[in-house]
């Protein structure tokens, strides 16, 4: 069992929100940069990471039922954003690796892509 | 709740207004949380109407969430007096899109807005006329009974 705390460590992030929440259990990721994707394809309680740092992450993260979002690219949302994520209980990290490379490093942790394929093409 | 006892909810989605944009769909979110509707039910519900009410405010002169919570279903019907859709089997694609850059940018506009929805609900029912406005008709089944 991989915890937010782990993911963070791996990645080196700085933690914004959520400092209580690192217990949380991370079973799958997601890389996305497109919201509408976010909402189509991921299963509930998979972690986001992201180079969107805009309020629709957070409203998507916490509708999909997201566990927490990762920024990647040392992006730091602004301060509605954080205060949007707090409100709704959703933790935030910030890494300075890039979005493939953040991801990456989860999957050698064994944290596995939600959904790992869309649709069955074999 | 029982079969007389409906709740029925409105939300006005104002146009443009991209920082409350999910307001409706989180409040409608957490009412059926409080009535202890099965989690992935409601996420389905969530995901909807979020779909549909980032569309009004995209491409709509904003519009009207209203929600209907029954033991047995939930049903959402989103409308707009926007310019209506004028081709609805090909905005059913995935990737069909006709939303500006900017739009792009917060991350929509991918063309998956109706798909999402048709994916999600139970039912859907699509009516559109151009320059009146357009209707869409949710339902969401409850799995288990309330």
């Amino acid at each position: 069992m991989i915890k937010l705390r782990e993911v963070a460590s791996k990645l080196g992030a700085r933690i914004l929100l959520g400092e209580e929440q690192m217990e949380r259990e991370v079973v799958s990721a997601c890389g996305a940069d497109l919201m509408s994707d976010v909402l189509t394809f991921t299963k509930c309680k998979t972690l986001l990471l992201t180079g969107l740092t805009n309020v629709q992450v957070i409203r998507t993260a916490e509708l999909s039922d997201l566990c927490a979002v990762v920024f990647v690219r040392g992006k730091i949302p602004g301060k509605d954003v954080i205060q949007a994520a707090k409100d709704r209980d959703m933790p935030l990290l910030v890494t300075c690796y890039t979005l493939f490379e953040a991801c990456g490093r989860l999957y050698e942790m064994g944290i596995e892509g939600c959904p790992p394929k869309v649709y069955d093409n074999e | 709740m029982n079969e007389t006892n409906k709740m029925k909810l409105t939300y006005d989605v104002v146009s443009g207004d991209f920082d409350r944009a999910g307001e409706a769909s989180s409040a409608i979110k957490r009412l059926l949380q409080r009535l202890g509707i099965p989690a992935d039910i409601i996420r389905r519900i969530a995901i909807g109407t979020y779909e549909a009410e980032m569309n009004v405010i995209i491409h709509a002169g904003g519009g009207v969430v209203m929600a209907e919570i029954s033991p047995e279903s939930t049903i959402i019907v989103v409308t707009d007096k926007g310019p209506g859709i004028p081709d609805i089997e090909q905005a059913k694609q995935e990737g069909w899109s006709t939303a500006p850059d900017y739009i792009r940018q917060m991350g929509f506009g991918a063309g998956m807005g109706l798909p999402n929805m048709i994916k999600c609900s139970d039912r859907i029912d699509i009516a559109s006329e151009v320059n009146e406005g357009t209707k869409i008709t949710m339902e969401f089944k409850h799995a288990d009974k309330v």
